[in-house]
């Protein structure tokens, strides 16, 4: 069955030079052929490309699957359907599973779980010190031999910079990227929203920018003592756009990331006590909000990557305070994002850039996209599709999204993966 | 007017014209203080339960003075006898207390926003006793009430509260409802302890309380409460007291006709010298007195009716 | 629409307060002076004024409201405004004229009973009422009544008074033509 013709569609992907309507032919596992009036053989399904766009699978730098050890939350296969229904066709995973992803053999039991269970392609990320515990390095070679393609502490920060400098140097020799949570644990203590005038109304403790400022320019100038490519992660302060875009000034291996609730969301969504808007780093206020969206347009900030963070509603239907931080952000990701291009903040071929070939470049993976030959990972999407989110019909085990019920524009139909297709709406 | 607020949680859910209302129906409630018998029929049947998850004598004291007054049945739940202590959620704990129909539920949670969560969840009526470092609704209402007693007009005074601003859900409360009845308000302590975005408040901010306490009619002191803290944001208690503490040498500095208040318990030394706490112009014993029949008033107005 | 009929005009009001002010003058004389007690809103004002009206012993005079007393809160979604009760004298061992506008079911004057005892023991209650209109539904009697009407359950009794209302008089609204 895994044989499919599109007929009649946008074929996007601008790193090939494409961007014509036509027709693609799937088979076997690979686009067997791009072209124009393609007729379908008898085993073929064919698919009206009509008025829709058809782009390569998009990639996640950061998505928290739960698996092992929080299956209530999300596994291995619902993170992976989810991400499917969002146009994904690899996604990276965080280490903070439990146990936690730091040695060679939970790197391979999640590969094998995702094997057997995963709708797409799964890639780990290992931890930079032994149990998120930021005492002591993580088998960071042999995990990165098991299949690792990145390093993260992410949801703790490495607040020991000497340990920090360690593993930075020992990461480089190992040529693996270090992606980091940055946000200085001692000035963020039992913060659970920005720090601004949404904060003091509500008598919440905030979590001041300067948090994150501080442990980005503390990262960059390890990254330039070091030489080690530094990836900072769901970027969310104007002052961590500066401080990147004076470290790429610079000529240092400096990446960063936004995460789409950054760019659409401030504080204020967090009144009313709302725990849907409780994530780590928090929503900010408008000015940095639109300091990221900056930072995507100049090329700053490289990726958009989802932070997907599932949580049961006994982690987020209790006191704002004590609720777990996260959101779940797969299935909405393209949409958000494609606003920033109605909004003429990106191009669209900027945007695929952001979702495709910039994440496996941090990664120093090779991009195929879409040409002949080439795995079919791919995205057949219908931009003026307006729709609503519900968050009930969602393929995640969790409800936690502060979008549910939005009305977005931009639609994920289909999704292939290795020329399965993984994910189809109707 | 008729008042059809089903909770009390905030004083920004509250318009000048609907405390008006409030502080009528509590002087009402102050005749009935004054009786031999202080005891009316009208919430006869009605459950309240008070529901304390942080310690408190003097407020939970208080509501249920004002419910048993009003006839209602109140049971009190702390937090070591709730099944908190044994890891019970509060969205449990609640809705199992539900099972058990009360009328009306008076919270105080150490979270900020725990009360408003319980009024989506449940059919009770809420009261916010006090959540985190959000607000305190019915210490405002009866320190207003207190204001309004030895001051006439609210309007156009100018009040301070000093102490912890940051940490205080009184201060939160009387800045919103003082601002509401047109009242000047400048908060005053160390600046460790009055976060930079209080001015959306609509109030001034002074780091220095002896130069500027000859411009307050009314001084509102708050309890520096050390069990809220983490790092002290103070070097130490006496420090502070130096410069934050009210004793009978600044207060020559002060208006003549000032008074002095507290929501208590007071750290007598510490914001407010012994002389200054007994002295004729505090109002701290007026205060709580004001909080019996401001709660009675606020019961009385919650409890009508079925459950909605 | 409502019907509506007027029974009594401002003079024929002002009569009946003189009729029953002359009333209370003579059961003094043999039981001895009043405190008069209006009940809220309506009674108030014809406490005052039938006090106006009085001459000789110092009466004193107070208000009382009963919503605290009530025993329909249940059936109501908000609770009553509440007015001030207001009583200079001590209750205990006085001799209280009640008074109210209308005298209906009784569960009004039950109310302003229990409220008063709470206030402290009276000697004796005596009650007057402007208007008994029928219908009781407790085992309560006038012992001074202005007017007396037989009133279907249908129909309403409403006094009026200038010092809230905008007219003066007594109408009898509703019911059958």
């Amino acid at each position: 069955m895994n044989h499919y013709l599109i007929k009649n569609v946008r074929i996007f992907d601008p790193e090939n030079h494409l961007d014509q309507v036509g027709d693609l032919r799937i088979s076997d596992g690979v686009i067997a052929e791009i072209g124009q009036n393609l007729n379908a053989n008898s085993k073929e399904t064919q698919i009206d490309g009509q008025d829709k766009i058809l782009f390569p699978g998009f990639v996640d730098l950061h998505t928290h699957l739960r698996e092992p050890g929080f299956e209530y939350k999300e596994s291995i296969a619902t993170g992976t359907q989810a991400a499917a229904a969002g146009g994904f066709t690899t996604i990276c995973c965080m280490a903070n599973t439990e146990p936690v992803n730091d040695n060679a053999a939970i790197t391979r039991y999640i590969l094998e779980k995702a094997q057997a269970a995963a709708a797409i392609e799964v890639w780990p990320i290992g931890a930079i010190t032994q149990g998120l515990a930021g005492e002591k390095l993580a088998e960071i070679g042999e995990m990165k031999s098991a299949g690792c393609v990145g390093i993260s502490d992410d949801g703790m920060t490495v607040m020991n910079s000497e340990l920090m400098r360690m593993g930075m140097d020992y990461a480089k020799g190992f040529e693996i990227p270090v992606i980091t949570h940055s946000i200085d644990a001692n000035l963020s203590r039992n913060g659970s929203m920005h720090e601004g005038q949404v904060s003091c109304e509500l008598g919440l403790k905030g979590v001041p920018a300067e948090a994150e400022d501080i442990i980005v320019a503390r990262d960059i100038y390890l990254s330039q003592l070091t030489g080690c490519h530094l990836h900072v992660a769901h970027v969310s302060t104007a002052g961590s756009v500066e401080l990147i875009r004076q470290a790429k000034q610079k000529g240092l291996v400096v990446t960063g990331e936004a995460a789409p609730h950054h760019f659409t969301l401030t504080d204020e969504a967090c009144r009313e006590y709302a725990t849907h808007a409780k994530m780590c780093p928090p929503l900010r206020s408008e000015e940095h909000r639109q300091a990221v969206i900056a930072g995507l347009s100049d090329g700053t900030l490289d990726v958009i990557a989802t932070d997907h963070a599932p949580h049961a509603t006994i982690d987020k239907e209790i006191e704002f305070d004590k609720a777990a931080f996260g959101i779940t952000g797969l299935e909405t990701a393209f949409a958000l994002s494609y606003a920033l291009v109605l909004e003429k903040k990106l191009s669209l071929a900027d945007l695929l850039k952001k979702l495709t070939v910039n994440p496996l470049k941090v990664l120093a993976k090779k991009y195929m996209g879409i040409q002949k030959s080439a795995p079919a990972n791919l995205a057949l999407v219908d931009l003026n599709k307006q729709w609503k989110y519900q968050v009930s019909e969602s393929f995640s085990k969790s409800r936690n999204s502060p979008f549910d019920g939005w009305d977005l524009q931009g639609q994920v139909l289909m999704t292939w993966y290795q020329g399965k297709r993984v994910f189809d709406r109707e | 007017m008729a008042f059809d607020f089903p909770h009390i949680l905030s004083m920004s859910n509250l318009s000048r014209e609907a405390m008006e209302f409030i502080f009528e129906t509590t002087d009402r409630f102050r005749e009935i203080a004054g009786r031999p018998i202080k005891k009316v029929p009208a919430l006869r049947g009605k459950t309240v339960i008070n529901l304390f998850f942080e310690n408190s004598t003097r407020t939970r004291t208080s509501f249920e003075i004002a419910g048993k007054r009003l006839s209602a049945d109140v049971i009190n739940i702390s937090k070591s006898a709730s099944s908190a202590s044994k890891g019970e959620s509060l969205v449990d704990t609640a809705k199992n207390l539900e099972a058990m129909s009360p009328d009306i539920l008076v919270v105080r949670h150490g979270s900020a926003g725990a009360p408003l969560l319980l009024s989506k969840m449940l059919k009770a009526r809420i009261i916010n006793a006090g959540d985190g470092a959000h607000e305190h609704p019915t210490q405002a209402l009866l320190d207003l009430l207190t204001i309004r007693d030895h001051k006439k007009n609210i309007a156009g005074l100018h009040v301070a509260i000093v102490g912890d601003i940051a940490h205080s859900r009184v201060a939160r409360s009387n800045m919103i409802a003082l601002r509401t009845f047109g009242a000047k308000v400048t908060v005053v302590g160390p600046k460790s302890l009055i976060p930079q975005e209080i001015k959306s408040f609509g109030v001034g901010v002074s780091y220095d309380l002896a130069k500027c306490i000859d411009q307050f009619d009314v001084i509102m002191m708050l309890r520096i409460q050390n069990e809220r803290l983490g790092l002290t944001p103070f070097p130490s208690l006496r420090e502070y007291s130096n410069f934050y503490g009210l004793n009978l040498n600044l207060l020559k500095c002060a208006k003549p006709d000032v008074v002095i208040m507290h929501p208590g318990p007071v750290n007598r030394g510490v914001e407010v010298a012994p002389e200054v706490a007994d002295a004729p112009y505090s109002l701290i014993l007026d205060q709580v007195k004001n909080g019996v029949a401001v709660r009675m008033a606020l019961l009385y107005l919650l409890g009508g009716g079925e459950n909605l | 629409m409502k019907k509506s009929r007027q029974i009594l005009n401002e003079q024929e009001l002002q009569a009946l307060l003189q009729k029953l002010a002359a009333e209370i003058s003579e059961t003094e004389k043999t039981q001895g002076p009043f405190h008069l007690v209006g009940i809220h809103r309506r009674g108030v004002i014809l406490a005052k004024r039938l006090l106006s009206l009085l001459e000789g012993p110092k009466r004193k005079l107070g208000s009382l409201d009963i919503n605290l007393y009530r025993d329909d809160f249940a059936q109501s979604s908000t609770m009553p405004v509440l007015r001030e009760t207001k009583i200079d004298f001590p209750v205990e061992k006085s001799r209280i004229l009640l008074i109210d506008d209308v005298l209906f079911t009784g569960r009004t004057i039950r109310s302003a009973l229990n409220a008063m005892m709470d206030l402290g023991r009276p000697q004796k209650v005596d009650l007057l009422v402007l208007v008994d209109r029928g219908g009781r539904e407790l085992p309560i009697q006038a012992d001074l009544v202005g007017l007396k009407l037989e009133v279907s359950d249908t129909e309403n009794v409403a006094v009026r008074l200038k010092e809230i209302d905008k007219e003066e008089g007594v109408w009898l609204l509703g019911g059958n033509t």
